[in-house]
């Protein structure tokens, strides 16, 4: 196999996991004020994913550093085309990180409301924004001879983008939903329950349209398979938390984010960037690459180290492996 | 202002802010571990008690220097890209191995170290916060090895077609002398920060005579760290000096505002008249002493701006390639006049304190306290004296900033942001500093509380969290 084809997979997988993992943690922060009834139900929340979350963001800036350094162009071309949505994302997560840390330092009722409304924000900003980034990404942008971006802003707000948006926002509530149903003890953990399928069925119709929509302009064989299990995917979470079986529905949604996120990738391939305007401009994972020489060097870390990384970060998830009640909750 | 300017100010804004809160991550987390270690080899719970409270302080900065440095990643691609197509290949590399080999590791075993003093064996738990130490210095040699590239470009080779820099010598670009230089430099001056941190902390409860047991270690740990760390910055300052001198010998003619080539070149420490020093009148000069920074021998050749100039415009073409001399003469003598004043209060605080003494002047704990902001000034200032001293270039010799520029990016989009970014980044600080002041004046928590929280592994399935959000 090629290395720029090693590295498309590597940069998909590491999107990937960043939106399995960091998608229960915006699902979380989306839920906080629809499933906590008062502050302590709301630290349950918010505890179930304190010890991880961090370590769940790091796949975002591995998948960033990564993209700089196997494809240059792919990295230059996508961050500075889709500047505004990126600086919003910047924005939440900003707002976001601190509010964790900060939120029960203070003791007012105001401090803690206005960190939980940073928490809420700093997950919808992203839980939709990363939609519309992967969804522009896979429509393509018109991009001039120099590979650079020549819309305006409101061209990236169109409406396959806009829906590929609403696709990632309500599917990481829902997989946030499970998330909660897997992790948490007593009465939430029915209301996350009861609310999981729900989320599920809102999903559904959607995800289902944005999914086709990709698939027939862009998708290929492969993109139609996944697609096709991603959205049975979908429908046995939906299926499995009616039957009360949290653990196995959190586990399809897992799948759903994961195979969408797969197929969004595979319509992409061979181009990293399309360009709309003339296809000669257009990004691929061969004109956007790094030379041989940097992408054999990094092959060599991330086979060394990708491993470990999965499974330490697996450690910690069995660390923290308990529900977490209103008992667990210690008093502020 | 256009829109070069601005994406200048932004990364200058983003990037000096980022690094208030690097030093100090650098500099506690290690100063955490070894307050750690002591207690669980002396036994003391003294020691859990400053672990406890210098955890939290720790943690409510950590926060911070977190979610800036996300920011620093996106900005290459966003007001940078053609900087990052023309390096990427190069500088690339080093970001992502900082993520794969440094950052996972920080992240990760910091949640654990927050949440698991009740789920893991407590030697476990003590090595979650040394690995904690050990990934942000892993993290800045990564990082000061991609800025070493722009300073000295080393392990590369131009490829006219492709227009850009390419990778031949990937253990060059991490052994570039500048690395090797600047890395001690840093995490000296990181310790320096960190260790006078501790200092004006324990000053306020030294000054109220307040759990003296849990203080006065930390105070002796906090002097000895701004002792080790403020000479080590300096030793390693002026290797770093030396190191600049031979790759970047305008930086240094800059440092001093030197115009003209000389033997036996002076140190100004103050100089006044004209604001760029070519008229001006020294106030206070030190015989030699650039010579001996630059070059390691008091009459040794230091060359000037203006015959550098010449020769680079013989290499480069015609242009301007001197700095903008006023800010890399000051701010080159106020990294190292904020550094020295921290060493020197380390030194009179050590002095005024040794064999349990405690010193009665009324005004000497509140000078201390204020005193923690001279190592942050002489961070900030060493940064943009090394980067405001590469200019006109981005990539030394290779590049100028002025090409780096994301062309697609408008001067309204950079504008919004970078008063975006201004305005969170202001109302964060006001918070971060409120927060950090009423933990620092709270003091450790009392040793019952203490113990019950680092209780280790419970079998009891409905206790509480020893740690919750």
């Amino acid at each position: 196999m090629e290395l720029t084809t090693i590295w498309f997979l590597a940069i998909a997988l590491l999107f990937t996991g960043y939106f399995i993992l960091e998608g229960f943690d915006f699902g979380v922060g989306i839920l906080l004020p629809v499933l906590g009834r008062d502050d302590r139900e709301r630290r349950v929340m918010i505890n179930t994913i304190g010890p991880l979350w961090d370590g769940n963001e790091v796949w975002v800036l591995t998948a960033g550093g990564a993209m700089f350094a196997a494809f240059p162009h792919w990295y230059a071309s996508l961050f500075s085309g889709f500047y505004l949505l990126l600086f919003v994302i910047l924005l939440g997560l900003i707002v976001r990180g601190v509010a964790f840390e900060y939120r029960g330092k203070g003791t007012t009722d105001r401090w803690r409301r206005g960190w939980d409304a940073c928490l809420f924000g700093g997950s919808v900003l992203p839980a939709f924004f990363w939609g519309v980034v992967v969804a522009n990404m896979v429509r393509g942008v018109p991009l001039d001879d120099g590979f650079d971006y020549t819309g305006t802003v409101w061209q990236l707000l169109n409406g396959y983008a806009l829906l590929g948006g609403l696709t990632t926002l309500l599917l990481f509530t829902a997989h946030g939903a499970f998330f909660l149903h897997l992790k948490t003890a007593g009465d939430i953990r029915e209301r996350a329950r009861a609310l999981g399928w729900k989320l599920a069925a809102l999903t559904a119709a959607p995800a289902a349209a944005f999914l086709i929509w990709t698939q027939a302009a862009h998708g290929d064989a492969l993109s139609a398979i996944l697609i096709t299990l991603c959205v049975l995917s979908l429908i046995g979470a939906l299926v499995l938390d009616l039957l009360g079986r949290g653990a196995l529905a959190f586990a399809c949604t897992a799948g759903t984010v994961a195979l969408a996120s797969a197929a969004l990738f595979a319509a992409l391939w061979p181009n990293v960037l399309p360009s709309t305007s003339d296809p000669m401009n257009s990004l691929t994972h061969a004109n956007a690459a790094a030379t041989d020489k940097t992408l054999g060097i990094m092959t060599w870390a991330a086979i060394v180290f990708l491993p470990v990384i999965l499974l330490y970060q697996a450690w910690t998830y069995w660390v923290f492996r308990k529900r977490v009640s209103v008992n667990h909750i210690p008093v502020a | 202002m256009d829109v070069l300017d601005l994406a200048r100010l932004q990364f200058g804004v983003t990037t000096v802010y980022h690094f208030l809160f690097v030093p100090v991550t650098i500099g506690l987390s290690l100063l955490v571990a070894i307050l750690q270690t002591l207690w669980r080899t002396t036994g003391k719970n003294s020691y859990l008690r400053a672990t406890k409270f210098w955890g939290k302080l720790f943690l409510i900065n950590l926060a911070m220097g977190l979610v800036t440095g996300i920011v620093q990643e996106f900005q290459f691609g966003m007001n940078w890209s053609d900087y990052s197509r023309f390096v990427g290949d190069i500088f690339g590399a080093p970001l992502a191995f900082e993520a794969l080999l440094a950052f996972f590791v920080e992240s990760t075993f910091i949640g654990i170290w927050i949440f698991g003093w009740d789920k893991l064996k407590p030697s476990i738990h003590l090595a979650c916060i040394w690995l904690v130490a050990f990934g942000t210095m892993a993290s800045a040699y990564f990082i000061l090895a991609a800025n070493a590239f722009m300073q000295n470009p080393v392990g590369y080779q131009i490829n006219e077609t492709a227009g850009r820099a390419e990778l031949t010598d990937f253990g060059a670009v991490l052994t570039n002398p500048v690395v090797l230089a600047a890395f001690p430099h840093t995490i000296f001056a990181s310790w320096m920060t960190a260790g006078v941190v501790v200092i004006a902390v324990s000053a306020y409860h030294f000054k109220h005579e307040r759990d003296l047991d849990v203080h006065r270690p930390a105070m002796r740990l906090g002097v000895l760290t701004t002792l080790v760390g403020g000479v080590g910055t300096a030793i390693s300052g002026d290797a770093l000096s030396k190191v600049m001198t031979s790759t970047q010998p305008m930086k240094m003619a800059a440092a001093e505002a030197l115009y003209e080539t000389t033997d036996n070149a002076p140190f100004s420490v103050l100089t006044i008249g004209s604001l760029d020093g070519r008229t001006g009148t020294p106030v206070v000069e030190i015989p030699g002493l650039l010579s001996y920074l630059a070059t390691g021998g008091f009459g040794g050749q230091v060359h000037g701006i203006d015959d550098l100039n010449a020769d680079y415009q013989a290499l480069y073409g015609a242009g301007d390639y001197a700095p903008y001399i006023p800010l890399t003469y000051w701010s080159f003598r106020l990294m190292i006049g904020f550094g020295m004043l921290a060493l020197a209060m380390a030194a009179i605080v050590w002095w005024s304190t040794r064999h349990g003494r405690l010193p009665s002047r009324r005004w000497f704990w509140p000078t201390v306290m204020w005193m923690a902001v001279t190592p942050f000034l002489a961070n900030s200032f060493g940064w943009i004296f090394t980067e405001m001293g590469r200019q006109p270039w981005v990539v030394f010799s290779l590049f100028s900033t002025e090409a780096g520029i994301s062309p697609s990016v408008g001067m309204r989009t950079v504008a919004l942001s970078l008063a975006g970014f201004t305005l969170v980044y202001a109302v964060l600080i006001v918070i971060a500093l409120k927060l950090f002041f009423k933990f620092a004046k709270a003091g450790p928590p009392s040793e019952e509380d203490a113990l019950a929280s680092a209780s280790g592994p419970s079998d009891d399935p409905d206790k509480p969290m020893a740690f919750a959000y």
